[in-house]
Order: structure tokens, then sequence, then C-alpha cells
């Protein structure tokens, strides 16, 4: 565990948990109405820590859903995560023992992820912890909040916080695609098509999460049929 | 249909979510050398965040219009590699500002 690693982390976990506090507050609210109790949405949102799949469990509980319905929901909406962990496996130093694998494969979630795999070379592990940590406190932190004093937050103020999270992804996207023209032609296949698919026919009635997992697959499967990369480039960079 | 326990619900999600993140970690071992499967992973990350950045963003606003202005806004800045948290800044006070002038 490097000193410098943990830093590093944590540094770039701050504003990650400033968003996570924001998103989480109006996690909280809906709990609150699926009954959940301060230190159960604490508890729930530390181990889970995931935004949509939170939601959907949340509203299915309030909904008196099967327990059937609850794992379904969690599978489809956190699908991508399959993604990101599978991704994330490549930028970890062959060697590295499997206890760690697992740990930081427990840490992703879409910010986490992003800032793992935008590191130079491989991802430390101690990197990888330490943004987690600070993040889900805060995320943690922030449901019971939101459950305790929902409401309370001007709705315009909610409203800003909300888009913390997007402009962290967009700080995420941008750098790469500026250095990488192949990547920038993804993102903007990406913007177009999934703005595209908010209003198709059909397609805009599947739920988000099911979205991105289709359009995803689809978009990376057709950019790495197009313009595969370099073993030595996806080895170094992203 | 028996009355459900909030408890065992939450259990569920809880582990559901962490295997999903769990089991694709431990069935590749090493690093993938079909060219295809590497590429792919390459570009996930980007398209995902990608997808989930547009429409969401300029939905979860009051306005239409000041999640556009973020949104454009922020890619600027973020092409000029400003960095995650002045991005979200950024972001955050074009929405309240605007928000807060149209209604």
């Amino acid at each position: 565990m490097q000193r410098t690693d943990i830093i590093q982390g944590f540094r770039i976990g701050i504003p990650i948990a400033l968003g996570y506090f924001a998103v989480a507050f109006s996690l909280g609210i809906i709990a609150k109405q699926a009954g959940l109790t301060a230190a159960i949405g604490f508890v729930s949102s530390f181990f889970t820590r995931a935004s949509a799949g939170e939601y959907g469990v949340y509203t299915l509980v309030a909904a008196q859903a099967t327990y059937v319905e609850i794992v379904a929901m969690c599978l489809v909406v956190n699908l991508r995560y399959m993604l990101m962990s599978a991704a994330l496996s490549q930028k970890i130093a062959p060697g590295t023992s499997w206890i760690h694998r697992v740990l930081m494969a427990c840490c992703v979630t879409d910010e986490i992820f992003g800032v793992s795999i935008s590191r130079l070379g491989y991802c430390p592990p101690a990197y990888t912890y330490s943004a987690a940590l600070i993040s889900t406190l805060f995320w943690a932190a922030g449901c019971a909040a939101g459950i305790v004093a929902g409401g309370m937050l001007p709705v315009n103020i909610v409203a800003a916080l909300s888009v913390a999270l997007y402009g962290m992804f967009i700080a995420i996207i941008m750098p790469p695609a500026r250095d990488d023209r192949h990547v920038l032609y993804a993102v903007i296949a990406s913007f177009v098509l999934s703005g595209a698919c908010s209003i198709a026919p059909v397609v805009s009635s599947w739920s988000s999460g099911t979205r991105t997992i289709v359009l995803t697959v689809l978009i990376s499967a057709v950019a790495a049929w197009l313009k595969p990369v370099n073993i030595e480039e996806a080895h170094g960079e992203a | 249909m028996e009355k459900h326990s909030i408890i065992i619900c939450i259990l569920l999600a809880i582990i559901t979510t962490n295997l999903i993140r769990v089991v694709p970690m431990l069935l590749i071992k090493g690093q993938i050398s079909n060219r295809f499967l590497r590429s792919f992973l390459y570009y996930v990350p980007y398209v995902t965040l990608a997808v989930m950045t547009f429409p969401s963003m300029i939905q979860t606003t009051l306005t239409p219009l000041s999640g556009i202005i973020a949104l454009v806004i922020g890619i600027i800045a973020a092409w000029r590699r400003l960095g995650l948290f002045p991005v979200a800044a950024i972001c955050c006070a074009i929405v309240y500002l605007i928000d807060t002038l149209i209604i």
C-alpha cells in the first residue's frame, strides 16, 4: 500500500463524495416512503452503492413486491457493473491477489470505476479503496440524512446538486476523447443514440438501466469492430 | 402474499448487487488476449458514462435549458482538462443560477 495512492484516491474521492451525498439525499426521501429507518438506510446504501439499483429496490419495497422481483431488478439495473468489473479486471496488475480483485470489484460504482479506469497504467488497489471509502461514507450518510430530513432542502438546490454527478462523468470522458479520436466518435454516437432512444417508440418505455446496458454493449461492440485498439495501447492508457 | 421483511429485501439487494461485481472479476484471470474483447472493454467505460449522462442530465434539472447549458459548458470545461471537481462545481452553479432566474 503506497501512501501516495491512498492520498490521491482520497483527493479524487472528495468531489465524488459531495455528489454522492446530494444524490443519496434524494434517494433517502424515497427510502423513507419504503419504510426504511435512517440506520437501515445507512447500512443498505453502504453495502449496495448503486443509485439506480437502490432506487428500483426501494420503490419495489414500497410496492410490496416479491423477493424474486427484487433480485431481478438488481440484476438488470446493475448489469453494467458486470461490464465495468470485466473492464477493471484488465487494469489490475498481473499477480495481484484474488482478495484485492474481489475487494476492488466490490468498490465498483459508475464513478469509482471511472476514476480507477482513467489512471495511467495499472490501478493500485489502495487508490480505489480510499476513493471508494470516502465516497461510500458520504453516500450512506446522504441516504440516512435524506430519510431523516428529506423535503427540507429547497427543490432548486436539490436539482443543482444532482447534476454534480453528470459533471463528473463529463470530466472523466472528455480528456480521453480529446486524445483518442475513436473514443470521441464513440462518445458522440452514445450521446446521439441515447437521446434518440429516450424518445423513440418502444425503446423509450424500457427502464433507463436497460437502455444503458443495450446501448453500451451495442456501441462498444461496433466501435471495437470498426476500430480495434492495439494490445499495447489498451494496456497502458485509458 | 405474506408480509415481506424489509431486512430480507435489503439483504437480497446487497448480495445480488455485489455478486454482479465480483463474478466477472473472478472469472477473468489475467489479461484477455482476444483483440475484439480487449477493444470492447476499452470502449465500455466511455460509452456507458456518455449514455448515462445524456439525456438524463437535462431531465433532472427543473428546466431543460439549465441542463443543456450546464452540459455544453461542462463539456468545454472538461475538454480543457479542468478536472472532476471544477467541472462538477461549474455545472451545479449554472443549473442553480438559471433555474433560479427562470422560475
